[in-house]
C-alpha cells in the first residue's frame, strides 16, 4: 500500500487544491459545479472494476455485491457526465451570440 | 503494465483538477467537463488491463447496465428535475464506495488492520451518502412526504444512538475475525443511518444536503482509494470531498442557513402555525394589456424569476417577452436570487435552457442598487426572495434572508397563478403594497398574452 505518510501527504495536498479550485466559484455556477464534482467521483468505478475483478469467483456474495457496485459506479459517472455536459452547454455569452 | 496504469492515473487526476478550475468560470465551464471526462476515459479504459483481473463478463455487463439506464435518464430528465438527479448519480457513487469496502472487508484476511478500517470507514460513509441520497431524491420527487421518523426532541439522541452503534459494531469487525452476519448488519445499519438523518430535514433544505452528501461520497471514494492503493481515486476523492464541503457552505450561506441549522433543527419542514396577521390594504389587479403598455415604455425593467416560472415551463415565452422589449430599446435585466429555483445556481440553468444569455442576469448583490432606477419589476413565480418583511419585520420566520429589493421599483407587476403563500407559508406585504400590481394567472398563459400586447403596440 502507498507509505502511510506519503497517503497523507496526497491526501492533504488534495484537499487543499479541491478547496482553492472553487474557492470564487459565482452563484450561477453551483449546480453545474455540484454536478461537476459529483461527475469527478465517479472515478469510483475504477475502484468497482478492481474490486469486482478481484473477487474470489467462487463467493457469490462478493460477486453480487462487485457486480452491483460495478452497475452504481457506472450509473455515477454516465449520468454525472450526461447531465453537467447538458448544463453547461446552455451557457452562452449574449456577445458570442449576436 | 503497471507503469502504463500509473501514468493513465496521473494524468486522470490532472485533468480532474484542470478540469474543476476551469468549471468555476462560465466561459470555459464547457471545455472543463470534457477535459474531466477525457481522464475519466482513460482511467477506466486502463484498469480493464490491471493484472490478475477475473470476472470480465460480470463486469461488463454491470458497466453496460450502469451506463446505460444513466444515459439514458440523463438525457430525457427535464432541467427542472436536475437537483433529484444530481442526487441519485451521487447516491450511486456512494453506494459504489460502499460495496468496495464490502468486498474488500469480505476478503478480510489478505488486509491489515489499518486498511479493514480504512475500507469500513469509508464504506460506511458511502453507505450513508446513498440512503441519504435515494430519500434526498425522494423527498424532491415528492415520492416521500412525511418528516422526522421519530418526535423532534429525540432525533438527535436517536441518531447519536444508531452512530455509537455503528461505530461499535465496525469497531468489532474490524479487530475481530469479520463475520459476514456482522458484515452485513454494519452496512444494513450505515443505510438506515442514512434514512434515520435525512428524513426530518424539509424539502428547502435538500440542496444543501446533497451538496453534502456529494462531499462524503468523494470522502468514501479518497478511503476506498487508500484501501484500494488507488493513487487517482485518493487525490479525486479528496479534491471533491473538499471542494463539496466549500460548496455546501457556499450554498448554505447564499441560502441564509448555517450548516448545523439544516442537519439538526428540522425547521425546513414547512411550518404552519405562522400567525397570519390581517394585512393592511389589498391586492390589487391588472390586465395584460396595462402591463405590456407600461413594460413597452418603460426606460429599464428588471425581471424576477422564480420556480414558479419553471413549474409553468414559462422561461421560454418570458425570454421571448424580454427580446421583444428590448427590440423597443427598453433595457431589461433578469434579477436572480440565489434560492431562485430549487437549489443555487438552479435558476441559471433554467434560464441558460431557455436561452437567456449569462450575462443578462445578475446576482442579488449586482442588482439591488438598480431597483431603485427601474420603471418596472417583473415577478414570475417568485415570492419568498421578494418579501420585504425579511428586511423589516422581525417576528417574521424569513427575518434576516437576503432578498432582492423588487419592492423598491416603481412599478411591481407580480404574475401569481393565484392568492397563496409562498414556499415558507409566510404572507408577503410586497404584494399588498401601493406600487405592486397582480396579475393573475398561469404563467406561461400570461407571458404569451404578454408577448401578444406587446406586439400589438
Amino acid at each position: 500500500m502507498i507509505e502511510g505518510f506519503v497517503a497523507l501527504y496526497i491526501f492533504m495536498l488534495a484537499a487543499f487544491t479541491g478547496y482553492e479550485v472553487i474557492s470564487r466559484v459565482p452563484v450561477i455556477l453551483h449546480t453545474p459545479l455540484m454536478s461537476g464534482s459529483n461527475f469527478v467521483h465517479g472515478i469510483v468505478l475504477v475502484g468497482a472494476m478492481v474490486a469486482l475483478g478481484k473477487a474470489d469467483p467462487g463467493s457469490s456474495l462478493e460477486l453480487a455485491i462487485g457486480f452491483i457496485g460495478v452497475i452504481l459506479a457506472a450509473g455515477n459517472v454516465v449520468g454525472g457526465y450526461v447531465v453537467t455536459e447538458r448544463m453547461l452547454e446552455m451557457f452562452k455569452s449574449s456577445k458570442k451570440n449576436k | 503494465m503497471y507503469t502504463l496504469i500509473q501514468i493513465a492515473y496521473f494524468s486522470a487526476a490532472v485533468l480532474f483538477i484542470l478540469g474543476l478550475k476551469r468549471m468555476s468560470s462560465p466561459v470555459t465551464a464547457r471545455d472543463g467537463i470534457v477535459w474531466a471526462g477525457a481522464g475519466m476515459g482513460v482511467a477506466i479504459l486502463i484498469t480493464l488491463f490491471w493484472d490478475g483481473m477475473q470476472n470480465y463478463l460480470l463486469m461488463i455487463t454491470a458497466i453496460a447496465i450502469g451506463s446505460g439506464a444513466a444515459w439514458v435518464s440523463g438525457k430525457r430528465v427535464p432541467m427542472t428535475a436536475m437537483p433529484e438527479m444530481i442526487a441519485l448519480y451521487n447516491g450511486m457513487g456512494g453506494g459504489a464506495a460502499a460495496a468496495i469496502g464490502a468486498v474488500e472487508l469480505l476478503k478480510g484476511e489478505t488486509h491489515g488492520f489499518v486498511v479493514l478500517g480504512l475500507a469500513a470507514i469509508g464504506g460506511a460513509i458511502g453507505a450513508v451518502s446513498f440512503s441519504g441520497s435515494l430519500v434526498a431524491f425522494g423527498k424532491l420527487r415528492d415520492l416521500v412526504k412525511r418528516g422526522g421518523l421519530f418526535p423532534k426532541d429525540k432525533q438527535k439522541q436517536i441518531n447519536i444512538y444508531v452512530l455509537g452503534a455503528l461505530a461499535a459494531l465496525g469497531l468489532f469487525m474490524v479487530i475481530g475475525k469479520p463475520f459476514v452476519v456482522v458484515i452485513l448488519a454494519f452496512f444494513l445499519l450505515a443505510l438506515a443511518f442514512g434514512v434515520i438523518m435525512t428524513m426530518p430535514i424539509g424539502g428547502a433544505d435538500m440542496p444543501v444536503l446533497i451538496s453534502l452528501y456529494n462531499a462524503l461520497t468523494g470522502l468514501a471514494v479518497a478511503f476506498e482509494g487508500l484501501v484500494l492503493d488507488n493513487a487517482a481515486m485518493i487525490i479525486a476523492g479528496t479534491v471533491v470531498g473538499a471542494a463539496g464541503t466549500l460548496l455546501t457552505q457556499l450554498m448554505a450561506k447564499a441560502m441564509n442557513r448555517s450548516l448545523t441549522n439544516v442537519l439538526f433543527s428540522g425547521l425546513g419542514t414547512v411550518e404552519t402555525q405562522i400567525s397570519t396577521e390581517a394585512m393592511a390594504g389589498s391586492m390589487k389587479a391588472i390586465e395584460a394589456s396595462d402591463v405590456a403598455v407600461m413594460m413597452a415604455f418603460a426606460e429599464r425593467v428588471i425581471i424576477v424569476p422564480g420556480y414558479g416560472m419553471a413549474v409553468a415551463q414559462a422561461q421560454h415565452k418570458i425570454w421571448e417577452l424580454a427580446v421583444l422589449l428590448e427590440a423597443r430599446g427598453v433595457k431589461v435585466k433578469f434579477a436572480i436570487h440565489p434560492v431562485a429555483g430549487r437549489m443555487p445556481g438552479h435558476m441559471n440553468v433554467l434560464l441558460a435552457e431557455a436561452g437567456v444569455p449569462y450575462d443578462k442576469i445578475y446576482d442579488l448583490e449586482e442588482i439591488n442598487a438598480e431597483f431603485p432606477q427601474a420603471d418596472v419589476a417583473l415577478i414570475i413565480g417568485a415570492n419568498d426572495v421578494v418579501n420585504p418583511d425579511a428586511r423589516t419585520n422581525k417576528s417574521s420566520p424569513i427575518y434576516g434572508m437576503p432578498i432582492l429589493d423588487a419592492d423598491k421599483a416603481r412599478n411591481v407587476i407580480v404574475i401569481k397563478r393565484g392568492r397563496g403563500t409562498g414556499f415558507s407559508g409566510v404572507e408577503n406585504t410586497l404584494f399588498y403594497a401601493d406600487n405592486c400590481r397582480m396579475l393573475y394567472g398561469d404563467g406561461q398563459k400570461m407571458a404569451s398574452e404578454l408577448i401578444h400586447e406587446v406586439k400589438a403596440l
